[in-house]
C-alpha cells in the first residue's frame, strides 16, 4: 500500500440553503475499492460530482492522485473516470463510435483510439454489438459501455456512482466481476451505492454517508462488529416450548422474540461460549430446535442502526 | 499537444460525433429544411401578390436567407440541451480537453445543417424566378457572409442551450426569441413604413443588415414599392454585418464558455 488515491478533507457544499456536504473527510488507499454507502440524497453524488471537478466545493480540499480539483483540475481529468449515475451514452453512435469519441477527446492519435475502442469492446464483451447503434442497447450494454469509457484513458482512479442502479440481477454481476478486475489491475475504484449487498461484495473499505456527513468507516467486518457484534440465533421445533425457553434463557442478555417464526435472538458477547452452554442446556431440558446459530449482522441492519434517527429507534 | 492543435482535435471529434448522428437522424435534417421551404414559397406566393410579385419574390430571398440561418440557432440550443440532460456533457467535461472544444464542435457542426438548408433555400429560390445577378465571386461573398452569421447564431443558441434548465425550456427559450429578431428587420418588408423605435432596431438589426448584404452581393434590387432605410447601416451594409457577427461571436463565445464551466447535468 503506498498512501492515498483520494484525500478529501472537510468537504463543503451548500445548495441554496440545503446542505448537501456537511464536512466530509475521507481517505481512499491506493489499489483498492472503496465503498461510499448511504441512502438517496446522503451527498453521495455531490462528493462524486466534486472530486471529479463537475462541481466546486464550498469548503475543504479534495486531492486526487496528488493534484488539488480546486486548483489544478486538468491533472485531476487526466487521473481520473467517471462513470455517471446515468450512463453518458451516445444513442446515435455505435458502441464503437462511442468509445472512439472519448480517445480522440483524449487526445489520442485515430490509429490508438481505434485500438483502445477495440480492446475496451473486447473486455466488456460488446464486440458483437460493436457497430450497431446504441439505441439499440440493453441496459446492462449501455452500463457497460458507459464504464468502458470511463477506462479509455487507463486512469488510476474509476469513480463509478451506483454503477449497478436498475440493472438486471446477470448485468450486475457483469459490472462486480469488471471492478474485480480493475483492482487486479491496481486501480483505485471508488463506489457509490445504495445496495448494501453491493458494498459488501465488493468493497475494501465503506464509509456510510448520511446528511452529508460520513457517520461510519471501516471495513464491512468492522462495521458489522460496531453495530454489536455477534448474536445468537435459536429456531425452537414446537412454539409451545417458549415460555419454558424464556424462562431457561433468563440473564442471558435481552432476548427479541419473533413468535410467527417460532426465533429468538440474543446479542452475545463470546458466541461460541454462550451457544455450547444454551445447547447443553436446552439439552438437558429436552427441548427441540430446528436450527441453532451464530449470526454476525447483515449490513443491512448496520446501515439502519447507523441511519435511523435515535428519536425513531426509541418509539420503535 | 499544443493548445491550438488539441482545439482542433477536440472540436472535430465533437463535430464528427454530432455529423454522425446527423446523419442518423434523417428527420432533423427535414425539420432544418422544411421551415425555408415553406418561407419560400409562403411568402413569395402568398404575400408576394399583393407586395411587388416577380420583384418581391427576388427581394425577399436574401431575408429568407438571414432567417433560415438565423432560426438553425435553435438546432444548437436544443442540441447543447439534449447533451446536458442525458449526461453527456459531463462526461465530457471530467475530461482533460480543452473548454472551447465542446462547444466549438457543437457550432461547426450546425454550420454543416446551414449550408444544407441554404442550398435547399437557394433552389427554392431558384424555381420561384430568383437569380443571383452578380459575379460569382460576389456570389461566394454573400454565401460566406450568411455562413459566418450562422455561426454567430449558432454561439447565441449554444449559450442559451446551457442556460436552459430543461430541454423543455430550451425548446421554447430557443425560438421564441428568433420570431422578433427575424421579424423587425428588412427581411420581408419595408423598414421605413415601421412606426417608432422598430423602425430604428430594425434599422440597426444585425439580420437587416445581413438582408441588405445579401441583396447587393447577389444583385437582388430592392422593390420600389417597399422604400428602404439609407443611413449609415444600410450604406455600409456589407462591412456593418460582418462586424456585427464578429462581435456576437466574440460575445457569445465569451459568455458560453464561462457558462459551460458551470453546467451541469440536471
Amino acid at each position: 500500500m503506498t498512501g492515498y488515491a483520494v484525500q478529501i478533507t472537510g468537504l463543503r457544499k451548500n445548495f441554496g440553503t440545503h446542505t448537501a456536504l456537511d464536512g466530509v473527510d475521507l481517505a481512499i488507499p491506493a489499489g483498492q475499492v472503496f465503498g461510499l454507502l448511504g441512502p438517496n440524497g446522503a451527498g453521495k453524488t455531490t462528493t462524486v460530482r466534486v472530486l471529479t471537478t463537475l462541481l466546486r466545493a464550498d469548503a475543504g480540499q479534495v486531492l486526487v492522485a496528488g493534484a488539488d480539483v480546486a486548483t489544478d483540475p486538468q491533472q485531476v481529468r487526466r487521473n481520473i473516470g467517471l462513470s455517471g449515475q446515468y450512463a453518458a451514452v451516445d444513442d446515435r453512435l455505435t458502441g464503437f463510435e462511442n468509445l472512439y469519441l472519448v480517445a480522440r477527446l483524449y487526445g489520442m492519435t485515430r490509429r490508438r483510439s481505434t485500438a483502445v475502442a477495440r480492446d475496451l469492446l473486447d473486455r466488456f464483451r460488446l464486440t458483437d454489438a460493436a457497430d450497431r447503434q446504441a439505441a439499440g442497447y440493453s441496459g446492462g450494454m449501455r452500463r457497460r459501455l458507459d464504464l468502458a469509457g470511463a477506462l479509455v484513458a487507463a486512469p488510476p482512479v474509476v469513480v463509478l456512482d451506483e454503477p449497478t442502479t436498475g440493472l438486471d440481477p446477470q448485468s450486475r454481476l457483469d459490472v462486480w466481476e469488471v471492478v474485480g478486475e480493475l483492482v487486479g489491475g491496481g486501480t483505485t475504484v471508488l463506489l457509490t451505492t445504495q445496495y448494501l449487498e453491493e458494498a459488501d461484495q465488493l468493497a475494501d473499505r465503506i464509509a456510510v454517508l448520511n446528511h452529508g456527513r460520513v457517520i461510519a468507516e471501516g471495513s464491512s467486518d468492522e462495521l458489522k462488529q460496531q453495530a454489536g457484534g455477534e448474536r445468537l440465533e435459536l429456531v425452537l421445533g414446537q412454539l409451545r416450548d417458549l415460555p419454558a425457553v424464556l424462562q431457561l434463557l433468563e440473564g442471558l442478555g435481552e432476548l427479541i422474540v419473533d413468535e410467527r417464526a417460532r426465533r429468538i435472538t440474543v446479542p452475545v458477547s463470546d458466541g461460541q461460549r454462550a451457544l455450547a452452554a444454551v445447547l447443553d442446556l436446552l439439552n438437558a431440558n429436552r427441548i427441540r430446535l430446528l436450527d441453532a446459530g451464530l449470526r454476525r449482522p447483515t449490513l443491512d441492519e448496520v446501515f439502519l442502526g447507523l441511519t435511523t434517527p435515535v428519536a425513531e429507534k426509541v418509539s420503535a | 499537444m499544443n493548445a491550438v492543435s488539441a482545439i482542433a482535435q477536440h472540436s472535430g471529434a465533437i463535430a464528427w460525433r454530432n455529423l454522425v448522428g446527423l446523419r442518423r437522424t434523417p428527420g432533423a435534417i427535414f425539420a432544418s429544411v422544411l421551415q425555408p421551404i415553406m418561407f419560400v414559397f409562403l411568402l413569395g406566393y402568398v404575400f408576394g401578390g399583393s407586395l411587388g410579385g416577380e420583384a418581391y419574390r427576388e427581394f425577399i430571398m436574401a431575408g429568407i436567407f438571414a432567417q433560415t440561418v438565423t432560426f438553425n440557432a435553435a438546432f444548437t440550443t436544443i442540441g447543447f440541451a439534449n447533451d446536458l440532460q442525458k449526461g453527456i456533457v459531463d462526461r465530457f467535461r471530467s475530461l482533460p480537453m480543452s473548454r472551447v472544444g465542446v462547444i466549438l464542435g457543437r457550432t461547426s457542426s450546425d454550420l454543416v445543417t446551414s449550408m444544407i438548408s441554404l442550398l435547399v433555400t437557394s433552389l427554392c429560390g431558384l424555381a420561384m424566378g430568383w437569380r443571383i445577378r452578380s459575379s460569382v465571386l460576389d456570389a461566394v461573398a454573400g454565401y460566406l457572409l450568411i455562413l459566418l452569421f450562422a455561426f454567430a447564431m449558432s454561439w447565441v443558441g449554444a449559450y442559451i442551450g446551457l442556460v436552459s434548465r430543461s430541454v423543455e425550456v430550451a425548446q421554447s427559450l430557443g425560438l421564441i426569441w428568433l420570431f422578433p429578431a427575424t421579424f423587425i428587420s428588412s427581411g420581408f418588408v419595408s423598414v421605413v413604413a415601421m412606426p417608432e423605435p422598430l423602425a430604428t432596431i430594425a434599422e440597426w438589426n444585425p439580420i437587416t443588415a445581413l438582408a441588405g448584404a445579401a441583396r447587393i452581393l447577389f444583385g437582388n434590387p430592392a422593390v420600389p414599392g417597399l422604400p428602404q432605410p439609407d443611413g449609415w447601416p444600410a450604406q455600409h451594409a456589407v462591412g456593418y454585418s460582418l462586424l456585427c457577427s464578429l462581435v456576437i461571436i466574440a460575445i457569445f463565445m465569451t459568455l458560453s464558455v464561462a457558462r459551460y464551466r458551470k453546467a451541469t447535468a440536471r
